[in-house]
C-alpha cells in the first residue's frame, strides 16, 4: 500500500535532535505532571475556575486535543478511504498521531476531574442516558479501532483490511467528533450552548486542527529521521492540504456564523449572543475568527496564484490556524459559562451572593497553563516514544 | 479418691461450658443487636417511597430582602463555612433580589436545588451519582460522584457547588467531599427520621417569625403545602423547561 519510492523505519535515537526534544518533552510532562498534583492536592480553588465558570482552561486543552485527534486521521482516511496516494507516507504518522493525541486529551480530562482517582468508578458506572458515558465508549473504541488500523499498514496479511478498517475509523471519529460536540450541544439551562448545529460544528474544527496538527508534525519528525520524503512530497502534499483545509476553514465558518446570527434572532438566546461577541471574551471570539479568515484567504491566494508557500509561511499558518480553532472553542466552552444563566427573564437581578446578576468572572491561573501544555507534551511525548519504536517515519529509498 | 477428682473434673468442665455458652449467649445477643440496628437503618434509607413528593413552596411576600436566616440555617445544620470566596464556596441556597422590569415591584426569594421531576443533571451524570429518589429528593451519592462538573453546566438553576478545597469540621449527617459537587439535599437525614421534622431553611425562616417556606408532601392533598398550592397557587422558575419542580414559588 506504500509508496514504491518510500519506506518506512523507526527513528533512530541519536538522529535529528531527537534525544534534546524528548528530554524537553519529558520535562514539560513533569511539569504539567506537578501542575495536576498540585492542583489535586490543594483543590481547584488554585485555578481560575469557579462554581459559575465550572470548565475552564484545562477542558480547552483537553477538547482541543480530542478535536484534532479526530481529524490528524485525515492522512490516513484519504490515503486507504479515498486512495489518494500523496497522503500514503504519512498514513501510518497520521494514525499514531491520532491516538497519541486522544490520549493526552484524555489523560488532562480524567486529571482534572475533582477525583481522579475515581477513574475506575467512571469506567465501570454508567449512565447511559448521558453522552458522557457513551463518548468513554467512543474514546476508548477510537484508540483500539486507531491501533487495528495501525496494524493493518504494518503487517503485510493485514492489509486487506486496510480499507474497511479505514472506512470504520472514518465513520467512528465522525460520530466521537460529534459526540464531544454533543456534551455542550444540550445543555438547556446555558442558552449560549443548547443548539444541536455544535456537533457538525466541532467536526468542521477536528479536520481544521487535525489536518493542521499533522502538517507540522510531518517536517518535525522528518528531522529526527533526516528524511528527504516531505522535501519530495512537500510542493504537491501541501498544495492538496491547503484545498483540504481551505474547504474545512470554509466548514467552520459556516457553521459558527450559523450558530451566532441564528442566536442574534431567537429572543431568548439574544443577550447570551451579545456578550459572546460584545463581552469580556469577545476578542478572542473575534481574533480567532479574523485569524481564521485570514488564514484562509492567504490559501484561497496561494491556490489562485502559483500554488506554493514557502516552508516557514505553510507552517506558520498552520500552528496560526490551531491556535485560532482553540480561541473559538474557547469561547464555546468558557464564553458560553461567562454569560449570567436567565433565571427570571422578566425581572432584573439587584442582589445575589452567587454572582447571579454579573458576569461571571475567570482569568486561566499558570496552574491551568501548565497543566494543558504537559498534555500537548504528553501527546507528542507519546509519537515520540512509539515512532522510535515501530516503523512509521517515511523515508527515501536509498 | 478416683471418683471425686473425676467429678471435679466433669464440675471443670461443665462450669468452662456454661461459661463459654454464656459469651456465646452474649455474643449471639451483640450479633442481634447489630443486626436489629442494620435493619433499623435500611428501613430508614428504604424509607424513600413514590407514594409522597417532597417539595417546598417559598411565599415571596413572606420573605423579606436582607433576611438571611434560611441560608444560615442551612450552613449550620450542614457544616458549610461560608466565609471562603463567593465564587468558589458552597451556596446549596442563596437569596436573590429581584425587581419586575415592567411593574418595579421588587421581592426577595431564596434559591436552592429545585428537586426537579425531569432532573437535567440526572441525565448527564456519567456515572449515575446523581439521582432521583422515588420521593423526588435529588441527591448526589458522593461515593461515585467523580467531580466531573457535567451536572453543574446542565443545572438551569446554578444550585450545584463543587468543592474547591479542603474541608474541616464535617457533620457526620453531611458527609461532603473535595472535589465533589453538593447541593440542597432538602435535609433528608432530617426528614427520613422523625415525622413531621422539617429542612433546617423551614425552620429558620419560621424561627425568624417570617413562615415563608413550607415543606411537605406534594402528594398529599390534605398537607399543608398542597392546600396552600391549591388556595394560592405555586409557579416554577424556568417553567417554560417543564421540569416540574419540587420547588415551588408564590408571588413570583
Amino acid at each position: 500500500m506504500s509508496n514504491p519510492t518510500t519506506y518506512f523505519q523507526p527513528v533512530r535515537t541519536w538522529s535529528g535532535n531527537y534525544l534534546i526534544w524528548m528530554f524537553a518533552l519529558v520535562l514539560l510532562v513533569l511539569a504539567g505532571g506537578y501542575c495536576a498534583y498540585h492542583m489535586e492536592h490543594e483543590g481547584h480553588h488554585i485555578t481560575g475556575m469557579n462554581n459559575s465558570v465550572v470548565w475552564g482552561l484545562p477542558h480547552v486543552f483537553a477538547i482541543s486535543l480530542i478535536l484534532a485527534a479526530s481529524g490528524a486521521l485525515n492522512g490516513a482516511t484519504l490515503s486507504s478511504v479515498f486512495g489518494n496516494k500523496l497522503y500514503t507516507p504519512y498514513a501510518r504518522l497520521s494514525v499514531v498521531l491520532s491516538v497519541c493525541l486522544l490520549v493526552g486529551g484524555l489523560i488532562v480530562l480524567v486529571l482534572d476531574l475533582g477525583r481522579p482517582d475515581r477513574l475506575a468508578v467512571a469506567m465501570t458506572t454508567y449512565n447511559f442516558r448521558s453522552i458522557f458515558s457513551w463518548n468513554i465508549f467512543l474514546y476508548t473504541g477510537f484508540i483500539a479501532i486507531g491501533v487495528i488500523y495501525l496494524a493493518t499498514m504494518l503487517e503485510r496479511s493485514l492489509q486487506r483490511f486496510n480499507r474497511p478498517v479505514g472506512a470504520l475509523a472514518l465513520l467512528w471519529r465522525i460520530v466521537l467528533t460529534s459526540g464531544t460536540g454533543s456534551i455542550f450541544g444540550f445543555l438547556v439551562g446555558r442558552s449560549a450552548l443548547d443548539s444541536a448545529i455544535l456537533a457538525p460544528l466541532f467536526i468542521a474544527l477536528s479536520l481544521v486542527m487535525g489536518s493542521a496538527a499533522l502538517a507540522l508534525v510531518i517536517p518535525w519528525v522528518s528531522r529526527w529521521q533526516h528524511s528527504s520524503v516531505s522535501l519530495h512530497h512537500a510542493p504537491p502534499t501541501r498544495q492538496s492540504m491547503m484545498k483540504l483545509l481551505l474547504w474545512c476553514v470554509l466548514a467552520v465558518l459556516y457553521f459558527s456564523a450559523v450558530h451566532h446570527v441564528t442566536n442574534l434572532y431567537i429572543a431568548e438566546h439574544r443577550q447570551d449572543e451579545h456578550n459572546v461577541l460584545q463581552g469580556a471574551f469577545a476578542g478572542v471570539f473575534w481574533l480567532g475568527h479574523i485569524a481564521i479568515i485570514a488564514t484562509g484567504l492567504v490559501f484561497l491566494q496561494t491556490l489562485r496564484h502559483s500554488g506554493e508557500l514557502s516552508s516557514t509561511a505553510w507552517h506558520l499558518l498552520c500552528a496560526v490556524l490551531l491556535i485560532a480553532c482553540a480561541m473559538i472553542l474557547y469561547t464555546v466552552i468558557i464564553g458560553s459559562q461567562s454569560t449570567p444563566q436567565l433565571l427570571f427573564p422578566d425581572k432584573i437581578i439587584t442582589a445575589s451572593s452567587f454572582g447571579d446578576a454579573g458576569v461571571p468572572a475567570y482569568r486561566p491561573t499558570s496552574w491551568e497553563w501548565g497543566f494543558g501544555m504537559g498534555g500537548i507534551a504528553l501527546s507528542l511525548l507519546l509519537l515520540g516514544l512509539v515512532l522510535r519504536v515501530l516503523p512509521i517515519s517515511p523515508t527515501s529509498q536509498s | 479418691m478416683q471418683s471425686s477428682s473425676t467429678n471435679n473434673k466433669n464440675s471443670k468442665a461443665q462450669q468452662a461450658r456454661r461459661r463459654f455458652l454464656q459469651k456465646l449467649g452474649l455474643l449471639g445477643a451483640a450479633a442481634d443487636s447489630y443486626t436489629l440496628l442494620e435493619l433499623q437503618a435500611k428501613t430508614t434509607a428504604s424509607a424513600a417511597s413514590g407514594d409522597k413528593r417532597w417539595g417546598l413552596l417559598i411565599d415571596t411576600s413572606k420573605c423579606a430582602s436582607g433576611c438571611d436566616a434560611c441560608v444560615r440555617g442551612c450552613n449550620t445544620e450542614h457544616g458549610i463555612d461560608a466565609s471562603d470566596s463567593d465564587l468558589t464556596r458552597a451556596q446549596w441556597i442563596r437569596k436573590i433580589d429581584l425587581k419586575d422590569k415592567l411593574t418595579g415591584k421588587e421581592s426577595s426569594l431564596p434559591v436552592m436545588c429545585q428537586h426537579c421531576d425531569s432532573a437535567p443533571c440526572v441525565d448527564v451524570c456519567p456515572t449515575g451519582a446523581s439521582f432521583k429518589r422515588a420521593d423526588g429528593v435529588v441527591l448526589v451519592n458522593k461515593h461515585t460522584c467523580i467531580g466531573c462538573r457535567y451536572c453543574m453546566m446542565a443545572c438551569p438553576y446554578k444550585a450545584r457547588s463543587f468543592i474547591h478545597e479542603n474541608l474541616t469540621e464535617q457533620k457526620p449527617s453531611a458527609p461532603r467531599g473535595k472535589g465533589t459537587v453538593e447541593s440542597c439535599t432538602l435535609c433528608v437525614h432530617r426528614i427520613d427520621s422523625e415525622q413531621d421534622m422539617q429542612p433546617a431553611c423551614a425552620v429558620a425562616c419560621t424561627d425568624e417569625a417570617h413562615s415563608a417556606i413550607v415543606f411537605g408532601d406534594l402528594n398529599d392533598p390534605d398537607s399543608n403545602i398542597s392546600r396552600q398550592l391549591q388556595s394560592a397557587g405555586g409557579s416554577q422558575i424556568r417553567s417554560d423547561l417543564q421540569l416540574n419542580t419540587g420547588v415551588r414559588y408564590h408571588g413570583l
